[in-house]
């Protein structure tokens, strides 16, 4: 039986505001720092140190770099379409802004005598809310390329299109598995669900599949066919530059967090710790970064080492390999779990 | 209708037969794990850059660098006599040598002359080293400094004074085996 979320406290509305505020400032304090990080990391993996010049061993790299694209001049084609042009960016960062609303950071809390749930909101739909946000996040892709009024923006984001919906079923089935495991669609029920054992040993299959869908969902490599930069310029934001492109960019990372941070709750326990390590509430945020880190380390690696697929590989691989799978996985789980 | 047949061009190319879709992914899945292997021990061997401005890369003895002018280390006279045979060999055409008496009270050279005027444009220049060749009394030498750049062309032409300074060292000399 499926049960639904269990919200048996009441939060006032200035704690909600307090927690949307801090959980914002967070990730978009953490996003540079992501970014600098994704690119020292590359470097390390290339044999090479990546930027080390601005600041202390380059931590200050993209500070300079948005300070360069905020003071771009705004420009945009002549054959595009103004507001949807100015449009689309935003849709992509207020999805990928959106779906960190219910990410489970931590346990419910006693703070100033109130309890409060260290997440922005525990719904009990969980990752629907974040399929559907998903869903909506590629037309911030779609409506950006084809409003560019450029062939390449064009064919990057018939591609994103193409690739977004094929990946978000593998990646839907994936976790259904775990769903029905942990009986309950509330993120925070599933991180509980997880005391005994972390999903991702029950559930490697599951995880596997995830984990590749989730590449493609964040249009990283070996999947940014959107982007690839060698045949398509720049994919969906060629024609951007600026802010906008900042914001395309900082979509991405944010994208990368959200499905780090689902992969750390659905498959790596959440807040919780192995062995039996207890630490107090306060840490549970850190631990949740850590493994959100670690994850993210790992999507790093896979840049590094895997070459971009090409397009019909990508779609077969998507169909033929990873459907089947989650299907099987699914299939199997449901058998074990009714039996 | 083509104008020939195609049919006996095509050549059939040798294959192994192809995975089955499992086999595939299986093969997949190894050599994937096998990459990120060959990744992560780039990691652990370091970064082989070389920070430049603050290290830079040694060069080898017979490294053909800016040029040097010498002078005679007993006497402090110059070696340079003024005979213009740099400036033939030069392919680049680039030295410029005015040669000028040597007199018992203005004594510059060890010869009967020294050159007055010793002027390489080191934007022509294309460091081929047959200066060094073709002078008869090792004056001229082609030193290892390699940083010659400068904001504008007229700075790049180096002087007799120039030439004959004692160079900064600044680039490190590659040791023995290195």
């Amino acid at each position: 039986m499926l049960t639904l979320a269990d919200v048996n406290y009441f939060e006032p509305w200035w704690v909600q505001i307090i927690k949307a505020l801090v959980i914002f400032a967070v990730v978009f304090a953490i996003l540079p720092i992501l970014i600098v990080y994704e690119r020292k990391l590359l470097g390390r993996f290339q044999a090479r140190y990546g930027p080390n010049r601005v600041g202390p061993f380059g931590l200050l790299q993209p500070m300079a770099e948005i300070v360069k694209f905020a003071m771009k001049e705004p420009f945009r084609t002549a054959t595009s379409v103004a507001v949807l042009f100015r449009v689309a960016p935003a849709i992509s960062i207020i999805t990928a802004v959106g779906a960190l609303a219910i990410i489970p950071w931590g346990d419910v809390q006693h703070i100033f005598g109130q309890e409060v749930g260290l997440y922005g909101i525990d719904v009990s739909i969980g990752p629907l809310y974040v399929f559907a946000l998903g869903g909506i996040s590629f037309y911030g892709i779609m409506l950006g390329g084809w409003s560019s009024g450029s062939k390449y923006s064009f064919l990057g984001s018939m591609r994103g299109a193409a690739q977004l919906i094929s990946y978000e079923v593998s990646q839907s089935l994936s976790i259904v598995g775990v769903i029905i495991t942990a009986q309950t669609l509330s993120l925070t029920g599933i991180v509980h669900a997880q005391e005994g054992m972390w999903y991702f040993i029950p559930q490697f299959a599951g995880f596997l599949v995830f984990l590749v869908a989730s590449f493609a969902e964040t249009n990283r490599a070996p999947f940014d066919l959107i982007e690839a930069d060698a045949e398509l310029v720049g994919g969906y934001f060629t024609e951007y530059g600026g802010t906008p492109f900042v914001a395309y960019l900082f979509a991405e990372y944010a994208n990368m967090i959200v499905v780090s941070a689902i992969a750390v709750t659905l498959f790596f326990g959440g807040w919780l710790l192995p062995f039996g390590i207890h630490p107090p509430g306060w840490v549970d945020p850190f631990v949740v970064l850590a493994k959100i880190l670690l994850v993210f380390t790992f999507f790093v690696w896979i840049r590094a080492t895997l070459p971009r697929l090409r397009y019909d590989q990508l779609m077969s691989f998507g169909w033929k390999i990873l459907l089947p799978l989650a299907t099987l996985n699914l299939l199997v789980t449901a058998i074990l779990v009714a039996t | 209708m083509t104008p020939y047949d195609v049919s006996d061009d095509v050549i059939e190319v040798i294959r192994s037969p192809a995975a089955s879709p499992v086999a595939g992914a299986y093969r997949a899945f190894g050599e994937t794990l096998r990459g990120l292997k060959t990744t992560f021990v780039r990691i652990l061997e370091g970064p082989t850059t070389i920070q430049y401005p603050e290290e830079k890369t040694p060069v080898y003895p017979r490294f053909r660098g800016r040029h040097r002018l010498h002078r005679f280390e007993d006497t402090g006279l110059e070696k340079c006599v003024g005979c213009s045979l740099c400036a033939a060999a030069c392919p680049a055409d680039c030295i410029r040598v005015v040669a000028a008496e040597n007199t018992p009270e203005n004594r510059v050279s060890a010869g009967e002359r020294y050159a007055a005027v010793y002027e390489i444009n080191l934007s022509r220049c294309i460091f081929c080293g047959y200066c060094e060749v073709a002078c008869p009394f090792d004056a001229i030498t082609m030193g290892h400094d390699y940083e010659m750049s400068d904001y504008t062309r007229s700075d790049l032409i180096f002087t007799k004074e120039m030439l004959l300074a004692e160079p900064i060292e600044r680039t490190p000399l590659r040791r023995e085996g290195e």
